[in-house]
């Protein structure tokens, strides 16, 4: 006898578990192909998966075996033309004085890698593993969308998804026990009787009794079968109740100068930078606002679609986004409850002593609001007037302010984790 | 092939559609052929699967529950991407060895391969899981499932308690000595899960308890004298490397005693396939072949039906001859199917030469004689015996012998009168378990000295051991947690030593990692 199963709707993810401790041991492998793909990347395809493959020999699961060498005798199938006696060269590079276990050949085997897929979450994961936010420390009761719900017992009312079964039957059971407690002393008394009754000799028995014995017992009976299985009273309802919770609410202003000194592979590269840290901001905080500016000699707060994709340009003035943003940071983001980041790219070149006016509004607007402020300059170029008015910002304030430069897109990447590796907490 | 009385004769099915019917329908036939050929089964359990399903399976080698391990990931993820590219199709069975016995049907299979599955894995592998000795005394069928709940529960709890790094470096190591975890001769008793934790608190208990003569420091009272004769521990060597080092290792804590002995219990559970895959295969080869034609001779499936079957049967007993570029070795379904339908055929109809090569055999019930060849043969002793001129003629069998003290390959025999024999010799040579993975043993604990762990390998027609032995001695070291050495012996002559730690490093470095199994 046979049974047949239908399987197909059990669960068939039971090697995810096995395929993470995979992932898992050869993070480092994989975290350097991930960094490699991200330079060779073009900027609308950073959000896929990708191919890793990892060198056969690292991942081999060692166990003893025969080496070559010594005598070693085969048979083979589909014979030709040999007949016994005939002698073969060794085919290939056989070798001929290879003894004991020392001269072992490597031939046919540290050649081959293992390649194999991750996903896209599985890219990003690893891209931005270690990365976050720094100095995130402002945290508020605050809006309306912060919500946790929490259980909170168990109630009379409530929608039928929240019904607690056991919780019901108990209440359902004491019900019963409580209203039929009376009629089943009663019956138990007279059931009682009529037992002791029957036993008696037949000559004895009192049929009349017995006969009224039976009727009362049918009718308790039916009394307490009567008393419903489940009332509505008795059912009982998980309470959720919302708790509000404390949010870290951050901001992000991009700043980007599109000038006309900016060249098409510079802008190019601003671009990258900033579509690193828009997905890196989409995945892990999930509530962070994004601000675009951008700026050539006047700023212009801009969306998503707009930075990343318009062609607009002109000359140079960068504490033009500046003002922008501390404008907005005003009227919108106030520092008592959100935290303020910005992140800033150029190419160094600013118009004549705006340099300074930048300084004065970073030192006295900005800074002494904002968690951290990131400054990126992209250029092969000897630095200008911006970059020591921004150094000088930098010795102010040590914590805050990070400047880095770019040469070329292979920079972006690591300039990026630099820029955003988690500190340890001091 | 013409039909006379076809309005008895009603295909079962006509369309290559299965249904859950139709499977019961044609288990039903088959079964009644099976009987009447004499097959002796457990009950099957026959379980519908996707495809993602089987190559969760793959992946677990086939078992339904199994602990988490990187290597299962990787093997799964192979899998998956050779699927994918449309490398390999699936194996369209798998089959455990468990009582009921357990096989899986993939849904995307047609009907005809439904029932092709359903003959060789319900009825061919299965009866010889039930038949076979090495099967009957080596592994439980009733326990298996029970034993892997128990695995991968308490796995599980190691990993809980003592970190997944510190689970999988142990694993890693037992992993690389697997194969050398099996006890060749000694029957294990088939326990339940439930008694077998029980056991398991019992013996970390008794080993709380237990003096380890490792570690014995009590002086002797002889004076001092140290002139008793040095006794060797272990008295004799040992095969079962996994077991020693589960029983002796001084180091270990219980719950790793306990992994190795879970990976022991794993590849003791494996050793009889691993012995009998010609065999195995051949068996369930050779009667999906005849349950097929069974069926098609009682006119129950079609003409078409019959061609999708042959077309897939041909193609699992291929054999690519060994100049072709998709020659990997003897293919074990070839090999086995050819033995057995020739033994049926020298019981049918013998000739002359048969009359020679197996007078017993020859002209008797073959449904008898099959049933014995499976029953009281692994793969090396049944080629040796079963083996006829006539499979060596139509494999073109032949055999080289490669020495490299010689210059050239020389060939030894071909399939004529003068070489049968020694073909037939060599080839079951091949299949023996101890000329294919190198014979090491354990052959002595220093007691007195450094507790250092010393193993000898005895060269097989001087052959040396391969690359991974380096890799493979840190594993073992990380186990024993003192030094280990491995000598290779050709006769009495040491040819080479590996040592972990390699000898000549700095000693401070040495004591270091004496107490910490260093990671690897």
């Amino acid at each position: 006898m046979s049974y047949i199963i239908d399987r197909r709707l059990n669960g068939k993810k039971k090697s995810t578990v096995n395929r993470q401790r995979f992932l898992r041991r050869y993070k480092a492998h994989i975290k350097k192909a991930v960094g490699e793909a991200m330079n060779s990347r073009s900027i609308t395809d950073m959000n896929k998966g990708e191919k890793i493959s990892i060198p056969t020999r690292d991942l081999s699961e060692p166990i003893f075996s025969n080496g070559r060498g010594g005598h070693m005798e085969q048979v083979l199938p589909g014979n030709k033309e040999f007949i016994t006696g005939d002698r073969i060269p060794r085919p290939g590079q056989g070798q001929g004085q290879g003894s004991g276990g020392s001269g072992a050949s490597d031939s046919g085997e540290g050649i081959d890698e293992f390649v194999f897929q991750i996903s896209q979450e599985e890219f990003l994961d690893f891209m931005f593993e270690g990365l976050e936010l720094p100095n995130m420390v402002k945290r508020k009761l605050a809006g309306n969308d912060s919500f946790h719900v929490v259980r909170a017992g168990i109630c009379n009312e409530g929608s039928p998804g929240r019904l607690n079964v056991v919780r019901s039957m108990r209440a359902a059971n004491a019900r019963r026990i409580a209203l039929s407690g009376g009629k089943r002393r009663n019956l138990k008394l007279l059931e009682a009787e009529l037992e002791q009754e029957e036993s008696k000799d037949s000559a004895l028995r009192d049929q009349r009794r017995i006969n009224q014995l039976r009727l009362e017992i049918e009718d308790l009976k039916s009394r307490v079968n009567r008393i419903p299985f489940l009332d509505d009273f008795d059912l009982k309802y998980n309470l959720l109740i919302k708790q509000p919770r404390p949010s870290s609410k951050a901001v992000m202003f991009c700043l980007m100068d599109v000038s006309g000194s900016m060249n098409q592979a510079t802008k190019d590269m601003a671009k990258r930078f900033f579509l690193l840290l828009y997905l890196f901001l989409q995945r892990s905080y999930e509530y962070t606002e994004v601000v675009f500016i951008r700026h050539h000699t006047s700023a212009k707060e801009v969306d998503e679609q707009e930075f990343f994709y318009s062609r607009e340009t002109g000359g140079t003035i960068v504490s033009s986004a500046l003002k922008m943003m501390r404008d907005i940071m005003r009227d919108r983001y106030p520092a008592s409850e959100w935290n303020i980041y910005g992140a800033q790219a150029s190419d160094g070149d600013n118009w004549n002593d705006d340099s300074s006016t930048c300084h004065k509004i970073l030192i006295n607007d900005i800074m002494p609001h904002v968690q951290y402020y990131s400054y990126v300059e992209i250029t092969p170029r000897d630095h200008q007037a911006l970059w020591e008015e921004y150094q000088s910002v930098a010795q102010v304030f040590p914590e805050h302010f990070a400047m880095e430069q770019i040469v070329d897109v292979q920079d972006i990447y690591p300039v990026f984790r630099q820029l955003f590796t988690q500190k340890v907490a001091v | 092939m013409l039909d006379t009385t076809a309005e008895k004769k009603q295909p079962i099915s006509t369309t290559s559609e299965w249904t859950f019917e139709l499977i019961q329908e044609y288990d039903r036939e088959i079964a009644l052929l099976a009987k009447d050929f004499g097959l002796d089964t457990y009950p099957n359990q026959i379980e519908v699967i996707s495809s993602e399903q089987m190559m969760d399976a793959y992946s677990s080698v086939g078992m339904p529950v199994g602990y988490n391990h990187w290597s299962f990931g990787k093997q799964f993820i192979s899998v998956e991407n050779n699927y994918q590219r449309g490398r390999m199709g699936l194996a369209y069975e798998i089959v455990i060895n468990s009582n009921p016995c357990i096989a899986y049907l993939m849904e995307e299979n047609t009907m005809a391969m439904q029932a092709l599955v359903i003959a060789h894995a319900c009825y061919g592998h299965n009866s010889f899981f039930k038949g076979n000795y090495l099967f009957r005394s080596w592994t439980d069928a009733s326990s298996i499932i029970d034993y892997l709940l128990f695995a991968k529960n308490y796995i599980a709890r190691c990993e809980e308690r003592h970190g997944v790094d510190e689970v999988e470096a142990l694993l890693d190591s037992c992993h690389a000595l697997m194969n050398y975890g099996v006890d060749r001769y000694k029957r294990p008793y088939p326990i339940s899960a439930h008694e077998e934790e029980r056991r398991q608190k019992e013996r970390e208990e008794y080993r709380q308890r237990q003096l380890n003569d490792l570690w014995r420091t009590i002086p002797k009272l002889n004076g001092g004298k140290e002139d008793i004769p040095v006794h060797r521990f272990p008295d004799e060597p040992q095969e079962n490397i996994l077991y020693f080092i589960e029983k002796n290792a001084p180091l270990l804590e219980n719950w790793q005693r306990e992994l190795v002995r879970i990976v022991r219990k794993m590849a003791q559970y494996f050793y009889p396939q691993r012995q009998t895959q010609v065999m195995n295969e051949g068996w369930a080869t050779f009667w999906h072949y005849t349950l097929m034609n069974g069926l098609y001779e009682r006119g129950k499936v079609t003409d078409g039906f019959m061609l999708e079957f042959l077309q897939s049967h041909t193609s699992v007993i291929y054999q690519p001859p060994y100049d072709s570029p998709y020659y990997n070795g003897i293919n074990p379904y070839t090999l086995g199917f050819s033995i057995f339908s020739d033994l049926r055929r020298i019981c049918e109809n013998p000739t002359e030469e048969d009359r020679v090569w197996f007078p017993d055999i020859a002209g008797s019930n073959w449904k008898e004689t099959l049933q014995f060849a499976m029953r009281d043969f692994k793969d090396e002793s049944f080629i040796l015996q079963f083996l006829s001129p006539k499979v060596m003629r139509d494999m073109k069998l032949f055999c080289i012998s490669d020495d490299d003290r010689e210059k050239e390959i020389v060939v030894n025999a071909i399939h004529n009168e003068d070489g049968y024999r020694e073909l037939r010799a060599k080839l079951a040579g091949q299949y023996n378990l101890g000329n294919r993975e190198p014979n090491i043993q354990v052959f002595s604990v220093d007691t007195r000295g450094d507790r250092s762990l010393t193993l000898h390998h005895t060269q097989h027609q001087r052959r040396p051991l391969g690359r991974d032995t380096v890799e493979v001695m840190r594993h073992l070291h990380r186990l024993w947690g003192f030094d280990v050495h491995l000598h290779s012996l050709n006769g009495d002559e040491i040819t080479a030593s590996y040592h972990c730690p390699e000898l000549g490093r700095d000693r401070s470095e040495e004591e270091e990692s004496m107490l910490v199994p260093k990671p690897i």
